[in-house]
């Protein structure tokens, strides 16, 4: 059937049933520099028409070896390399790192070092929330919600510019708290960065919860039940869209989580819309925490004692966090040197992208792009 | 759920213990897959977080694999860890949780562990037709296949 010469000899024989088009499975590739990839993720389709009969995805194209240079790094020089997985939300990656490594040393960050911690990791879940749907939004043709959230975001990396200096890969927390106290004015700031997002986040819905066109090419894409996360992994926002309420920041507080009230939305039919709901429900729920946090913060140090040369005794942890992709943990082996022996990272993004074949079997090409965009992957962390 | 593991599997399992609160079991190589689909089927460890390895280079025995479980009806982890010589594949568990087809895909090729019965058991993040599998201990840190690098992107060194 693929081969084009016995179509051929068909139109001759003037069989109308079967054309040259129609007969042929095609291939393409799309990427890996491809605008709506999100990076270099290369994706090859097996098309039927429009149809889109299996993919296939070819990774690795970031690939720097992040274990590897953890295995021959102390764990302090480690830190700021967590940073560079997931580009967008360093803060969280910081956090699961240094909680990984506190857990392995048996000490606690100070409660004040706690609250400092949620606040700068919930508002870097905002910018997170805010890229994707600016992204998102731009690959299903909305252009002006990119230039909101961007410009919103901007106003988070602000904060995080004054706190630490950095406002991407911010290295904003230590092993054993945070380096950095809050500057003058620090919870002034948050609060009016509060005042300020939350009626843009009604903007933002305006724009397109009732959108036509938006709800036209969300609504039944990209279904996947909570019964199919669940056996292929699948954490974070697209699990809970899919009904499923589960979120680690309530299910195995950490941090100061379980200080805060706040809610863990979900979803009923596990679609591209129902993520992109699930995903502003969250902006809102991180508002509500921030507000909790901020002017509450406790008094007191902001590092616990931890020596200057950090020798976790032998042994092995897992310590795993809510990243606003799903679930980031970090699996580190300690031989009792300075180094870690082994660390593992468990990608959020690179196990939910595992997922993409089965959203998008039998839907149009079109949808791929809707899918890729809604599992919200960063190729920062997908290669590592 | 250890005790009853225990009687099932008698000596199987040489060690379960908790460490820093955190549960572990050391099982013996023949269990797998067995142990596992027990622990999803009847102990309800439904999802498959992780699956990783280590690796011991002067150890008789020098690759741990570990799978890190959790069990959503139970809010608890687990880790199940196996030791293995090198060379001896593991039984793929594709079958019991199909997430941990990219995850066994990546052990495959850092560590150079197959998993038989794997659907399609190929490298991931490195390219088809690299030699070697940098996460063992005596691949070195700026080592790399020059031969592929000199004849895939027409350059000396990657270094």
């Amino acid at each position: 059937m693929s081969d084009p010469s016995t179509n051929i000899s068909h139109l001759e024989l003037g069989d109308r049933n079967e054309t040259f088009l129609d007969s042929n499975e095609l291939v393409i590739n799309m990427g890996p520099q491809h605008p709506a990839t999100h990076g270099v993720l290369r994706v090859i389709l097996k098309l039927d028409g429009e149809k889109v009969l299996g993919t296939e995805c070819v990774i690795g194209y970031l690939h720097r070896g992040v274990e590897k240079i953890a295995e021959n790094r102390t764990y302090a020089m480690f830190n700021p390399y967590v940073d560079r997985m997931d580009y967008v939300a360093a803060v969280s990656n910081g956090l699961g790192y240094c909680e990984a490594v506190e857990k392995l040393l048996n000490v606690q960050a100070p409660p004040r070092a706690n609250y400092i911690r949620v606040i700068l990791t919930e508002l870097n879940r905002l910018a997170s929330h805010m890229l994707w749907l600016g992204t998102h939004a731009l690959d299903i043709g909305a252009i002006t919600p990119l230039f909101y959230t961007f410009r919103d975001r901007e106003e988070i990396l602000k904060i995080f510019e004054k706190y630490c200096g950095a406002r991407l890969t911010t290295h904003a927390f230590r092993i054993g708290g945070c380096l950095y106290e809050t500057y003058d004015g620090f919870e002034k700031d948050v609060t009016n960065f509060l005042d300020f997002v939350t009626p843009k986040i009604d903007e933002y819905e305006e724009l397109l919860t009732t959108n036509r066109i938006w709800v036209e090419r969300t609504k039944n894409v990209g279904k996947i039940s909570g019964k199919e996360c669940i056996a292929l992994g699948v954490t974070g926002p697209v699990l809970r869209a899919s009904g499923v309420r589960w979120d680690v920041r309530k299910a195995q507080p950490y941090a100061a989580y379980s200080d805060f009230d706040f809610e863990i939305p979900i979803g009923q039919n596990g679609d591209t819309y129902d993520r992109y709901l699930v995903r502003m429900a969250e902006m809102r729920q991180s508002l509500h925490i921030i507000r909790q946090a901020v002017g509450k913060i406790p008094e007191g140090p902001i590092m616990a004692k931890v020596p200057k040369v950090i020798k976790p005794p032998v042994g092995e942890i897992y310590h795993s966090i809510e990243a606003p992709k799903g679930e980031l943990g970090y699996f580190i082996v300690s031989d009792g040197s300075t180094q870690p022996y082994r660390l593992r990272v468990r990608p959020p993004s690179f196990v939910n992208l595992q997922a993409l074949d089965m959203m998008v079997r039998g839907q149009l090409v079109a949808d791929v792009v809707a899918v890729i965009g809604t599992l919200d992957i960063v190729l920062g962390e997908v290669d590592r | 759920m250890v005790a009853t593991l225990k009687r099932q599997f008698g000596s199987g399992i040489s060690e379960a213990s908790t460490y820093l609160g955190q549960n572990y079991m050391v099982v013996d190589r023949s269990l797998i897959p067995e142990i596992l689909q027990v622990l999803r089927d009847q102990e309800q460890f439904d999802y498959c977080v992780d699956i990783t390895a280590v690796h011991y280079l002067t150890r008789e025995k020098p690759f741990d694999v570990i799978w890190i479980l959790y069990s959503f009806a139970r809010n608890e982890r687990i880790r199940v860890k196996t030791l293995i010589s090198d060379g001896e594949a593991l039984p793929s568990s594709v079958p019991i949780w199909p997430t941990t087809n990219w995850l066994e895909r990546e052990v495959y090729d850092m560590f150079g562990i197959a998993f038989e019965g794997h659907p399609d058991l190929k490298r991931i993040l490195l390219p088809e037709g690299w030699k070697g599998h940098p996460l063992r201990k005596d691949y070195g840190i700026i080592q790399q296949d020059n031969e592929w690098v000199q004849a895939n992107l027409g350059i000396e060194s990657g270094q």
